[in-house]
């Protein structure tokens, strides 16, 4: 036997340089989106603010579901966490009068966080379909709560008044724009953060468990505890997702938790494709244009609009939009 | 013990209304392993079907009795149409692939279908009270029931007989189970699975036509009825276990008899119930009561 045997200790050096390199430019990458973002704010017209800020706090949301995604698992129900996001806001602005923009945020990830490591003991055991249409039960569970409670506002939901910031207060007209830089700087930690999960032992877990749980397992890695974690961290960027809607928007209502704004998401998550952490503010900005348009042009077929689309990314573009940059690099490489 | 007999004939009731649109769900999924979120879409549009041809047919003043036979029609030209172009012109392209992204399919294709409905019958409400009218009641420990609503009991005892007869003594139902229980070597025997694949889903899409069918008469058909029914459908084909007819009668049964007990006993708490059960019965067993077990491959 004289076959060559693999030293990992040589290729071991080789791997986190790679891995170093790979993190270097993703840091890179996002220096340039916060700047890009914030050089563009200061152009921007009033309504186009309005709109980057609901399009980056959704595009939270969306990355949640990229890391559930990438593990094999989709949540037909995540609006359950944005729903809670922005009803923590709301009923705290409204039953305790509190309105500092930061301690709002904190507290409708920290109300998603609480639910979702209570229902994770019972999700993470379930796969595709299961987990999918179990989510979807539990958001509708929180609609029909929403919907039924007078205290909690009813079908009408209520009004979120324009948030402080620690010790300031911002005059309406600036509102809006203090708004977006919270969401630029709420969207800059999500991404920064999953990007470095993903790097980590635990984050390189996720595609191996979609690929095969089972040999995950036998490696020794706790898969149902690694899914727990996944789906709180999902949780968490979509109550912050919702917490940063409710204050913009200024109004919440039940519709935020209901199947159809679940089923936006899991579009969204689709059209973008898991390849990147950008992925999905890309994504989240194509589907608010696509929206903008259709109500303009098409108001009665927004469904249709959604449906069809979503099949044709589904049988000609399976890896969504993203796959056109990837694709477009593996060509210019030699 | 009036509000025992109420209890048990609304959940007896209530349980084969979830049963007749739930079996259709359960049998594709059985067969097919496709979860159809599209059968709410076939739900409505059984629905409005329905209830369009049976305002149509009582305007022109025809014998009443035969808008019995227009509702079990109606389901039947929807469900083969729909099942049809959904299952030749779809989902036959996306076997094989990821479950969830099948899920999605159906899941555009109930967008669409919602979408068809609101475009062809519009936003008002299309009320189709007669045939439900027509039955009258009867009192039952001094309650009147409506005799249209024992009959869907009826109805659904007879689906559920004819069904579980045709699975275990006709031999489609033989060559069904037979791929059911292990499609490749159906397969490798002969049987021709795309065919029977389009025979179940049509005859899944006439199973929940015939739900929204049998349905109009009892609500008043309006834009967004088939969103609850599917994920209801859902929770009841859970609690029995996927894929089998004899778990949905069960888990129609339990849900519906705990629905009429919560409206009747607790009505703050009616919502919650159905879910409530779901999660309880998935705690204890977690692929339904029914369900059997799946090796793990790797």
């Amino acid at each position: 036997m004289d076959s060559p045997k693999p030293d990992r200790r040589s290729t071991l050096p080789l791997i986190l340089a790679a891995a170093g390199k790979e993190a270097a430019r993703r840091d890179l990458a996002l220096l340039l989106f916060v700047v890009g973002l914030m050089a563009a704010s200061l152009t921007m017209p009033g309504w186009a603010v309005y709109l980057v800020t609901v399009m980056l706090a959704r595009g939270l949301v969306v990355l949640g579901l990229l890391l559930l995604w990438r593990t094999g698992l989709m949540s037909f129900g995540q609006a359950l966490y944005y729903g809670i996001g922005a009803y923590a806001v709301g009923l705290t602005q409204k039953y305790l009068g509190l309105r500092e923009a930061f301690s709002l945020l904190a507290l409708g990830i920290v109300a998603a966080v609480l639910v979702a490591i209570a229902l994770g003991f019972l999700l993470r055991q379930y796969r595709d379909i299961f987990f999918a249409m179990l989510s979807l039960a539990f958001s509708m569970i929180l609609y029909g709560a929403l919907v039924k409670s007078e205290t909690l506002g009813s079908t009408d939901g209520f009004a979120v008044l324009t948030p402080h910031f620690l010790a300031w207060t911002p005059g309406t007209a600036s509102a809006q724009y203090d708004l977006l830089l919270l969401c630029i700087a709420a969207v800059a930690s999500g991404i920064y953060l999953v990007g470095r999960y993903l790097a980590s032992p635990m984050g390189h877990l996720t595609t191996a468990i979609r690929d095969n749980e089972i040999r995950v397992e036998y490696l020794g890695f706790p898969v149902r505890r690694a899914i727990h974690v996944k789906y709180v961290l999902a949780a968490a960027l979509s109550g912050a997702g919702g917490a940063l809607v409710a204050l913009a928007v200024g109004h919440i209502d039940p519709d935020m938790s209901y199947w159809t704004t679940s089923g936006e998401f899991v579009f969204v998550t689709i059209l973008a494709g898991s390849g990147s952490v950008f992925a999905p503010f890309l994504g989240s900005a194509i589907f608010e244009i696509l929206r903008t348009y259709a109500t303009d042009y098409a108001p009665y077929s927004w469904q249709m609009v959604l449906g069809v689309s979503l099949l044709l990314l589904i049988l000609f573009m399976p890896n969504g939009v993203w796959s056109l940059f990837r694709a477009r690099r593996k060509a210019a490489a030699p | 013990m009036v509000t025992a007999v109420t209890i048990f004939v609304d959940g007896l009731v209530y349980a084969a209304w979830l049963f007749i649109v739930a079996v259709g769900l359960t049998l594709i999924f059985g067969v097919m392993k496709v979860l159809n979120v599209a059968h709410g879409g076939f739900y409505s549009m059984g629905a409005y079907a329905a209830a369009w041809s049976v305002g149509i047919y009582f305007d022109a003043g025809l014998a009443p009795a035969g808008s019995f036979l227009l509702l079990a029609l109606s389901a039947v030209v929807v469900g083969v149409v729909l099942g049809l172009v959904l299952e030749r012109g779809l989902l036959r392209f996306v076997y094989g692939r990821d479950d969830i992204l099948v899920v999605l399919v159906t899941y555009a294709a109930f967008l669409i279908l919602e979408n068809l409905v609101l475009l062809i019958w519009g936003v008002d409400a299309y009320p189709a009270y007669q045939p439900s009218a027509l039955l009258g009641s009867t009192a039952i420990a001094g309650l009147p029931f409506n005799n249209y609503e024992l009959l869907l009991v009826v109805v659904a005892a007879a689906i559920g007989l004819a069904l579980t007869w045709g699975l275990a003594r006709t031999r489609l139902g033989k060559l069904l189970r037979a791929v059911i229980f292990d499609r490749e070597m159906a397969v490798a025997f002969g049987i021709d699975v795309a065919r029977l694949f389009t025979g179940t889903f049509v005859v899944g899409a006439i199973l929940g036509a015939l739900g929204g069918a049998v349905t109009a008469p009892t609500i008043s058909v309006v834009p967004g009825i088939g969103v609850e029914v599917i994920v209801l459908a859902f929770a009841v084909v859970v609690i029995g276990g996927l894929g089998s007819v004899m778990g949905t009668i069960l888990g129609a049964l339990i849900v519906g008899l705990a629905r009429a007990a919560a409206v009747h006993l607790l009505p703050e708490v009616e919502l919650f119930v159905i879910y409530g059960v779901m999660s309880l019965v998935l705690i204890l067993r977690p692929r339904g009561l029914f369900a059997q077990a799946q090796p793990r491959r790797i």
